[in-house]
C-alpha cells in the first residue's frame, strides 16, 4: 500500500495556506485517466475561489462530457485564494491542474467560463500564473519575446505547444473586453459542437498543423469565435464603425450564431457528482429542470439569451435525482432553472422528491418560487416556517416602472401572496429591487418603501392573537446594469453618487413609514456597479485598462475586501479610457454595437420594439406561453416556440391582439377578486375583534 | 443500537479538518444505504458523536465514530459497505456494538493516545539527540508552557507521558478483517464484493519516536508539545518560533482507561491504569 501522493504544492506549503482543501484534487468521483494514454487534456476553469467554483453546474455537465471521451481528460481548476496567488508568484509555482496536479501549461486547452464580470482580473491571473503570454497574438509565436530583443524573425508555434485558451458563459456573450487574452469563445450551450472542437484538434495536432491554422479551421465552426481574425475600427466619435473579418479568409463567419442543444432530456448530465470535502456555496444535488424563460423581463441577460424556453422530461429528472444521491451521499438537493415555477410539471416533481426522499432526511430545498397556494403549502411542508422567509422579486416599486421592465408581477399578486402566508404562519419577507432602471423617478423610488408598508399593513391587520409576534421585511436593492442582447441594451447609467443618492431616497422613505421598525433596507455597492456597466457593455479597447488594473493588483474584484476601486481609476487613467463614454452615454438607436457580430437567436428588431415599448408607454409583452412575440429564437427549432399537434412540432403563432383583450378582462377580475377577499376579510377580523372585546368584557364584569 | 467505527485517516485526507471530515461522514454513511438513526425535528441529524477531533495535517489508524443504527448489522457487513462508499485514504479498520449511555460515549472515554513521528526531510534535529531525548525522557519534572485559547499555563508533563521511545519497533496496524474469526464471517459473506475480503490495511507502521501520552479532557498532551519542550531545553530552536513541519506525526491508537473510577481495579492494575483501546470496548457483531 502506502501510496505515493504528489501534490503540486509542498506539504509546508498546504499546512500553512489557508484550506488546502482547494488544492488537493481528491475529492470523491473525481475522474482520473492515464495521461500516456489521452489526446487532450481540458483544464476547465472557474475564475473564482474553489468554493464558488465547486458550485457551478455548467463545469460539472461539460466535465462529464468531457470525460466521456476516451481520448478526452477533463481536469478542474479554480483561482488561487490570495494567500496561494502570492506563494505561487515568490517560488514561480505554475498553475495547476487539480486531478493530475500537473502544470496547466503543458494541457491543450485551458477553457475559463465567464460567469460574471468582476472575474476578469481573475481570468488575467490564471491565464498568467500557467506562465503563457497574456495576449492570443503572442502566443502564436515560439520566440516572441526573444524575436523582439534579437531581431530575429517570428517562429509560427506548433498547436500542442501552449493550451488553447477558449472562453464560454455569458459574459462570452460580449466577449469584447477580454476578446484579446482569448484564443478562441465558444459562443452558447456547451453540448453542442465541443465535439466537433476537439475531434478537429486531434487531428490539426497529429498533422503537424500551427497553432495559427489550427484557430483558422476551428473558426469555421458554427459558435466558435476567433477574436484575432475579426478587426473592429471605430468612428470618430469613439462609437464602433465596422466589424469585419480578416479579407484575407473570405471563409470566415460574418456572425457568429449561438449554440443551443435541442433536447435537455437526452443531453448529457452529471454522471458521476463531484463531492467536496470542505462546505461550498451550493454543497448540494442540482437538478436542472429547465433552460431559459418565457418571461421576457427587459433588463434580464440570461431571460433572452437562453432562448428559446426548453423543458426536461420529469420523468428524466426523477432518474436523474435518485441516481445523483445515491452517487453523492448529499443531504439535499435543488431545483435549478431561471423561473422554476413556470416549470409544467412542478407540482409532481416536487410531491415525487418529498415524498421519495423526505422519509430518507433528504432536504428539499426549494427555489425562489412564485408564492402561491401550492408553493406555501410545499413550503410549509420542507421548512420550518418560524425560520424561512418569503423571497419576492418585484424589481421595482411601482406598478407602472414594473410595467416598463415587464416584471409581470401585480401589486395584488405580492400583496395576496404575502397575506396567505402570514396567515399560514410566516413572519419574514424579503424583497429585491433595482435602482437607476430606465424612466424610473423619484416616485417609483419611494414606492418601494410603500409597497413594504402595504406589505406590513397585511401583516398588522391580522388580529393580534392571531399572529405571531412582529413581521419583519427585508428590503435589498442593487443597481441596475444594462446588459448585450436586452431591450435595456440601450439605456444608460448613472455615476456612483447618483447611485447612492438613489439608496438614499429609499431609505429615508423607508423611515416615514408607519411600520418602519418592521422593515429593513440594505443596497449594493455603487463603484463595483460601474465597473460592471463598463465591462457588459465595453469594446476591445477595455482590454487594456483590465490588464492595466490587473498590474495594480487588482484580483479578487467580486470580493469586497479585496475590491479597491483606486486601481481601476488609476488604470483608467493610465490607459486613457473615458468611462462615462462606456455607462453614462446615450446609446443611438441606429448604433452598431460590439456584440453585433453574435448571433443569439433574439433579433435587435425585436429588442429595439422591446425597447420603444418600455420608453414610449411601458406597455406590457406576453409571456411566450401566452403568445408568440416573433422573437426570433424560433429559429433553432425547438422548445416553447412549438406546440405539438399530432405529434408533429407546430410553429407559434402570434395573436397579441386576442391577448392583450384578455388579459384586460382577466386583470379587472383579478382586481375585483382580490377587493372582494380583503373585504370579506377586514368583516372577519372585525368579527374576530368585536368576540374579543365582548369576551373581555364579560372577565371585567366578572 | 449504538456502533463504534474505526477508522483510518491517511494520504492527503491529512489536510482534509475535523469539521469537514464529520460532514463527510455522513455522506459516506447515506451512499452506503445503512439504515443509520436520526434525531427528531425540523432538521434532523444524525446521531454520532467523535471520540477525539484530529488537527490537520496527522494522519492516523485510529479515528473513532460513534453511530446510531436503526437495526443490527454484522460487524463485517458494516465494514465492508463503508469501505465501498469511502474515498481514498479513509479505510474503515472496524465497527462493533458499544452500550448506549452517558459514560460510555468515546468522548468520555478518552485517556491515552499514541504517537509515531517521523521527521521531515531537513527537520531532523542535530547529531545526538537521541541521547539527549532519553535524559529529557528520565526526568522526572518536565514544566511545559501549555497555551489554551485565553490561558497560558506552566503544567508538569513528566507524569503525562507514559511511554517515549526513540527507534521504536515497526508494527502492523490491524483491522477486523485481520481478526481471524471476522475473516472467516466476512469471506462467508463475500464474493459479490470483489476486494473486500482480505481487505486489511497491511500498513506496517515505523518511525522514529513513539510516544504514549495521556489525552482526553482531564489532561491532554499534545506531541507537539512534548517535543517542543525538548527542543527548547537543549536548545534546538527558538521557542518563540518552533518548527511546525519538523514532524510528520501519526495518531496509532486511542485508548480508555478502564481502571479509572474503579477503585478495586486501581490497586492492581500495573501503574494504577489499565489502558484498553477504544474499540476493545465494543462487542463484534456476526
Amino acid at each position: 500500500m502506502s501510496k505515493v501522493y504528489r501534490t503540486a504544492l509542498d506539504e509546508d506549503i498546504l499546512l500553512s495556506i489557508e484550506k488546502p482543501e482547494r488544492y488537493l484534487g481528491n475529492e470523491l468521483n473525481t475522474v482520473k485517466k492515464d495521461k500516456t494514454k489521452i489526446d487532450i487534456r481540458f483544464a476547465m476553469a472557474f475564475p473564482d475561489v474553489y468554493e464558488i467554483g465547486m458550485s457551478h453546474l455548467g463545469i460539472q455537465i461539460l466535465y462529464s462530457m468531457f470525460n466521456r471521451r476516451e481520448d478526452t481528460w477533463c481536469e478542474r481548476v479554480y483561482s488561487p485564494w490570495v494567500d496561494l496567488d502570492r506563494i505561487m508568484r515568490e517560488k514561480h509555482i505554475p498553475l495547476f491542474a487539480l486531478e493530475s496536479q500537473d502544470p496547466v501549461r503543458e494541457f491543450d486547452f485551458l477553457g475559463i467560463t465567464l460567469q460574471y464580470e468582476l472575474c476578469y482580473t481573475n481570468v488575467l491571473q490564471l491565464i498568467d500564473l500557467t506562465g503563457m503570454p497574456l495576449h492570443a497574438e503572442d502566443r502564436l509565436y515560439e520566440n516572441k519575446g526573444a524575436a523582439a530583443s534579437s531581431g530575429d524573425s517570428l517562429q509560427e508555434a506548433k498547436l500542442g505547444e501552449m493550451p488553447i485558451v477558449i472562453g464560454g458563459g455569458p459574459c462570452a456573450y460580449n466577449p469584447e473586453p477580454i476578446a484579446d487574452f482569448f484564443d478562441m469563445f465558444y459562443i452558447g450551450e456547451g453540448e453542442t459542437v465541443y465535439d466537433q472542437l476537439l475531434d478537429l484538434y486531434k487531428r490539426c495536432k497529429k498533422a503537424g498543423a500551427t497553432r495559427r491554422e489550427f484557430l483558422l479551421r476551428a473558426a469555421q465552426i458554427e459558435g466558435i469565435y476567433v477574436p484575432m481574425f475579426y478587426t473592429p475600427a471605430y468612428n470618430e466619435d469613439g462609437t464602433l464603425k465596422t466589424f469585419t473579418p480578416d479579407p484575407e479568409h473570405p471563409e470566415l463567419p460574418k456572425r457568429i450564431r449561438k449554440q443551443a442543444e435541442a433536447d435537455l432530456s437526452t443531453a448529457p448530465y452529471i454522471d458521476r457528482p463531484l463531492v467536496p470535502y470542505m462546505r461550498v456555496t451550493q454543497d448540494r444535488v442540482v437538478l436542472e429542470i429547465m433552460r431559459g424563460c418565457i418571461r421576457g423581463c427587459r433588463f434580464c441577460q440570461a431571460g433572452m439569451i437562453y432562448r428559446p424556453n426548453r423543458v426536461k422530461d420529469v420523468d428524466v429528472l426523477k432518474k436523474q435525482a435518485e441516481r445523483l444521491l445515491e452517487l453523492s451521499g448529499q443531504d439535499e438537493i435543488t431545483l435549478s432553472s431561471l423561473s422554476s415555477s413556470d416549470y409544467p410539471c412542478l407540482q409532481e416533481l416536487v410531491t415525487y422528491l418529498i415524498d421519495e426522499f423526505g422519509k430518507k432526511q433528504v432536504n428539499i430545498a426549494l427555489p425562489s418560487l412564485r408564492i402561491d397556494a401550492f408553493s406555501l403549502d410545499v413550503m410549509s411542508k420542507v421548512q420550518d416556517v418560524n425560520k424561512s422567509s418569503l423571497t419576492f422579486a418585484p424589481e421595482a416599486g411601482s406598478q407602472r416602472l414594473r410595467d416598463v421592465i415587464n416584471k409581470g408581477l401585480t401589486e395584488e399578486d405580492i400583496l395576496h401572496g404575502a397575506g396567505e402566508a402570514f396567515r399560514g404562519g410566516w413572519n419574514k419577507v424579503k424583497l429585491y429591487f433595482m435602482l437607476g432602471q430606465p424612466t424610473e423617478t423619484e416616485e417609483d423610488r419611494k414606492d418601494i418603501a410603500h409597497l413594504a408598508q402595504k406589505i406590513a399593513d397585511v401583516y398588522y391587520e391580522i388580529p393580534k392573537e392571531a399572529r405571531s409576534g412582529k413581521c419583519t421585511i427585508s428590503i435589498s436593492t442593487s443597481f441596475f446594469v444594462p446588459k448585450p442582447f436586452t431591450p435595456f441594451q440601450w439605456a444608460v447609467m448613472y455615476d456612483p453618487g447618483d447611485y447612492l443618492g438613489f439608496a438614499s431616497t429609499v431609505n429615508h422613505e423607508v423611515r416615514e413609514m408607519k411600520n418602519h421598525k418592521s422593515i429593513r433596507y440594505n443596497w449594493h455597492e455603487a463603484y463595483v456597479t460601474v465597473l460592471e456597466g463598463l465591462f457588459a457593455r465595453g469594446d476591445r479597447r477595455v482590454a487594456k485598462t483590465i490588464e492595466s488594473a490587473y498590474r495594480h493588483g487588482a484580483l479578487f474584484d467580486a470580493w469586497s475586501e479585496y475590491w479597491d476601486w483606486s486601481r481601476w481609476t488609476a488604470a483608467m487613467s493610465d490607459t486613457g479610457l473615458n468611462l462615462a463614454f462606456y455607462t453614462k452615454r446615450q446609446r443611438r438607436e441606429d448604433e452598431l454595437f460590439p456584440w453585433d457580430f453574435i448571433d443569439c437567436g433574439v433579433t435587435k428588431k425585436f429588442l429595439l420594439d422591446e425597447w420603444h415599448r418600455a420608453t414610449h408607454d411601458g406597455t406590457v409583452t406576453p409571456n411566450c406561453r401566452e403568445n408568440c412575440n416573433a422573437c426570433g429564437a424560433m429559429k433553432y427549432g425547438c422548445g416553447i416556440c412549438y406546440d405539438m399537434a399530432d405529434g408533429k412540432p407546430v410553429p407559434r403563432k402570434n395573436h397579441y391582439q386576442e391577448w392583450a383583450k384578455a388579459q384586460e378582462k382577466i386583470k379587472a377580475e383579478k382586481k375585483a377578486q382580490f377587493e372582494a377577499e380583503k373585504e370579506a376579510r377586514t368583516a372577519e377580523y372585525e368579527a374576530f375583534r368585536e368576540a374579543a372585546r365582548a369576551e373581555a368584557e364579560e372577565g371585567a364584569k366578572a | 443500537m449504538r456502533y463504534r467505527i474505526r477508522y483510518s485517516k491517511q494520504g492527503l485526507m491529512k489536510y482534509i479538518g475535523h469539521l469537514d471530515m464529520m460532514r463527510s461522514f455522513q455522506k459516506i454513511l447515506r451512499r452506503t444505504g445503512i439504515d443509520v438513526t436520526f434525531s427528531e425535528g425540523y432538521s434532523p441529524h444524525m446521531v454520532m458523536s467523535y471520540a477525539f477531533p484530529l488537527g490537520v495535517g496527522m494522519t492516523s489508524d485510529s479515528e473513532y465514530v460513534d453511530v446510531d443504527l436503526n437495526r443490527p448489522y454484522p460487524s463485517v457487513e458494516l465494514v465492508r459497505r463503508l469501505n465501498g462508499a469511502s474515498p481514498e485514504g479513509i479505510h474503515i479498520l472496524d465497527a462493533r456494538e458499544v452500550p448506549v449511555g452517558k459514560g460510555s460515549k468515546g468522548m468520555t472515554l478518552v485517556a491515552r493516545a499514541d504517537y509515531t513521528l517521523n521527521f521531515r526531510e531537513g527537520h531532523e534535529f542535530p547529531e545526538g539527540w537521541k541521547e539527549n531525548f532519553s535524559r529529557f525522557i528520565a526526568q522526572t519534572e518536565i514544566m511545559a508552557v501549555k497555551k489554551g485559547k485565553k490561558t497560558v499555563k506552566e503544567i508538569n508533563i513528566a507524569p503525562l507521558i507514559y511511554q517515549a521511545v526513540v527507534d521504536p519497533e515497526p508494527f502492523t496496524v490491524k483491522g477486523i478483517a485481520d481478526d481471524a474469526d471476522a475473516a472467516e464471517d466476512d469471506s462467508a459473506a463475500s464474493g459479490s464484493h470483489e476486494n473486500e475480503a482480505g481487505d486489511s490495511l497491511d500498513i506496517v507502521r515505523s518511525g522514529d519516536i513513539f510516544l504514549a501520552l495521556s489525552a482526553g479532557s482531564a489532561a491532554n498532551i499534545r506531541p507537539e508539545l512534548v517535543m517542543e519542550t525538548f527542543a527548547k531545553q537543549y536548545g534546538y530552536e527558538d521557542p518563540e518560533h518552533p518548527d511546525p513541519f519538523r514532524f510528520r506525526i501519526n495518531r496509532d491508537e486511542v485508548f480508555a482507561d478502564t481502571v479509572a473510577g474503579d477503585a478495586e481495579e486501581a490497586k492492581t492494575a500495573a501503574g494504577g491504569h489499565n489502558f484498553v483501546p477504544l474499540i476493545g470496548l465494543g462487542k463484534i457483531i456476526s
